[in-house]
């Protein structure tokens, strides 16, 4: 047993209870913001080299054997996501150092911060069914708050439809636990793996399947079921956009990950098969979306859809190398678009606009900055050799290998209409002349902890695709143990191994 | 009495996703509190019913009689309760501070709010 596992959730939980403490001193909560997310990420490394070295860890919490206690359990997807969460909320607190005002401070825009980050943490580690409701809930209610956080117009129309469709999804889930419950008794689950395995017809759990299939659907932003992302991303503070970018709908897709990989694998001609559908309809959906904005941070918002639909794919292909490529494109494309959110951030702080038609000029003035761009902008639209690239070959060599053309041919157009999204934003925010409506030069440079963060974040992106094999490594060893339940249910109870 | 329950519970989700699917703002947030009802109460059944067998452990006894009713459920949907509350409570000012800036009940008319 090891009290590890459930660092990466009680330092941010602690750091939000300090921080709310602080609620007076400007330089303790900034402080906290800085250290607690630090302390989150080392947590996570300290974590990610424990299972290295030991495999996976399991904490019963109050001593009580699973699968009567909660428990929760970190696995290379687990640890990894994990992983990704600490250096998001790291990057996160950093950049918001500067641009917060006063006033947000005062709502208590950094204990929110902390407490969002929990939540995340928590989704990602814990080992039981209902207690991933909670933790949504506990994610769900922070991001509520930090979205509608300064009340102005838009924030409040995108906060509506945020809020109204995920208290939608979370009824879904709810009504789900509540018929797996009622079919099987149990909640663990590596025991509802066991039990669910274990029944003879599997009808109804494939209807129970569908049902959780909807409601991590509509939190991951997939097709029929994403326009309240592209409603309400854009509206919130820049560093609160990169930080649900990357971080809020990948918990929906690493839902998908675990359920459709422990537990509903009874029927996977037909789970699967329509997973597949959805993630090709996601992907040209979103990135057909981006086509038709002209909002630098709404761009990214549809991006973020179509490249969910790449994850899908990689778990509805559901073969070692596919759910390994999918495991690759969440890491890769969790610190890419938090990056690309962040560099909006920038050019607003330079230019005072997100409007892509008032930017320009950049090229002239930031050179520097357009080189930031074009890193992980490159990246997501799959140009080698950086991360982005590696993430979709694999995807696509997976669908290759399965003859699914039509598939195949959805991700490759994705591709290039991706290639040309990001390349609409390099022409309109850095190429062309600076319009004369726009003051050049608001301030010389953005202020160092933003440029610090963009860099550090795309010399990571460079990182992962120059030296792909590692990350290639971990990826494919989480697939391992995602198409292999034995050694998940086996250190959750290991009374069932005998 | 579970076909009565099952019944209330199959009207609890027909009348919340008949007010989801109305334009009002308002309406579609009594939607989402009948739906997160009829979630719990749905729980409440799919456990399984059982009549006068409290979940009371005897004083000599480690584990409860057979064929009380099964308390996990119970606690379940308490949390759920309390989520919902809590959830529900923020939607519910958030609609209230919507209409003060929006000055509308009207999702239709909140196309262009968010550009």
């Amino acid at each position: 047993m090891s009290y590890l596992v459930a660092a990466p959730v009680l330092i941010p939980m602690l750091a939000g209870a300090l921080s709310l403490v602080a609620w007076r001193s400007h330089m303790l909560q900034r402080a906290l913001a800085v250290l607690g997310t630090g302390a989150l990420l080392i947590s996570a490394i300290l974590l990610m080299i424990e299972v290295a070295n030991e495999g996976i860890q399991v904490t019963e919490f109050g001593g009580w054997p699973a699968p009567m206690g909660i428990v929760f359990v970190a696995d290379w997807l687990s640890v990894l996501m994990v992983l990704l969460t600490g250096i998001t909320g790291l990057a996160a607190a950093i950049f918001s150092l500067p641009g917060t005002t006063l006033r947000m401070e005062h709502a208590g825009y950094y204990a929110l911060l902390h407490v969002l980050l929990a939540g995340v943490a928590g989704a990602f580690l814990t080992g039981d069914v209902f207690n991933l409701y909670v933790w949504f809930e506990i994610m769900l209610l922070a991001s509520f708050a930090l979205l509608a956080m300064g009340g102005e117009r838009a924030q409040m129309a995108g906060a509506l439809k945020y809020v109204v469709l995920n208290l939608i999804s979370s009824a879904i889930f709810l009504t789900a636990i509540g018929l797996l419950y009622g079919l099987i008794g149990t909640l663990n689950m590596a025991d509802v793996a066991v039990k669910v395995a274990a029944l003879e017809s599997s009808d109804r759990v494939t209807v129970i399947a569908t049902l959780f299939m909807i409601a991590f659907g509509i939190k991951a932003a997939a097709f029929p079921l994403f326009f309240w992302l592209p409603a309400s991303y854009h509206t919130p503070p820049v560093a609160v956009s990169a930080l649900f970018a990357g971080l809020l709908t990948k918990v929906g897709v690493y839902a998908l990950y675990r359920f459709f990989t422990l537990i509903f694998t009874a029927d996977v001609g037909f789970t699967h098969e329509v997973l597949k559908w959805v993630a090709v309809f996601t992907m040209l959906s979103g990135v057909l979306g981006a086509a038709a904005q002209f909002e630098f941070r709404r761009i990214l918002s549809f991006h973020i859809i179509s490249q969910i639909g790449y994850m899908i794919l990689g778990l509805a292909l559901y073969t070692p190398l596919a759910v390994a490529g999918g495991v690759f494109y969440l890491a890769h494309h969790i610190i890419v678009k938090a990056n690309l959110f962040f560099i909006s951030g920038a050019t607003y702080h330079l230019r005072g606009s997100h409007d892509l038609s008032r930017l320009g000029g950049l090229w002239k003035t930031h050179p520097w900055l357009g080189v930031l761009f074009l890193i992980p902008a490159l990246s997501l639209a799959g140009v080698p050799p950086l991360s982005g690239f590696w993430a979709k070959f694999i995807v696509i060599k997976a669908g290759v290998a399965l003859d699914e053309w039509l598939v195949v041919a959805a991700a490759l157009l994705t591709g290039l209409l991706t290639l040309y999204s990001m390349m609409k934003i390099w022409m309109e925010v850095f190429w062309k002349a600076t319009p004369p409506e726009t003051a050049e030069l608001r301030g010389v440079r953005p202020p160092a902890a933003m440029t610090m963060v963009i860099v550090a974040l795309s010399v990571l992106t460079v990182l992962i695709g120059v030296i792909a094999e590692p990350v290639w490594q971990l990826a494919a060893a989480a697939a391992d143990q995602l198409l292999d339940p034995r050694a998940y249910i086996e250190a959750v109870l290991p009374e069932s191994a005998q | 009495m579970a076909v009565w329950l099952a019944i209330t519970v199959g009207g609890l989700y027909g009348c919340a996703f008949y007010m989801l699917m109305r334009r009002s703002i308002t309406k579609t947030l009594i939607g989402l509190i009948l739906l997160s009802n009829a979630a719990n109460l749905l729980i409440f059944v799919a456990a399984g019913l059982t009549e006068a067998q409290p979940a009371l452990i005897p004083a000599d006894s480690y584990l409860p009689e057979p064929g009380t009713a099964d308390p996990l459920a119970q606690a379940l949907i308490l949390t759920a309760i309390v989520i919902g509350f809590g959830v529900l409570a923020f939607a519910m000012a958030l609609i209230y501070r919507a209409h003060e800036v929006l000055h509308v009940d009207d999702f239709d008319a909140l196309k262009d709010a968010d550009e």
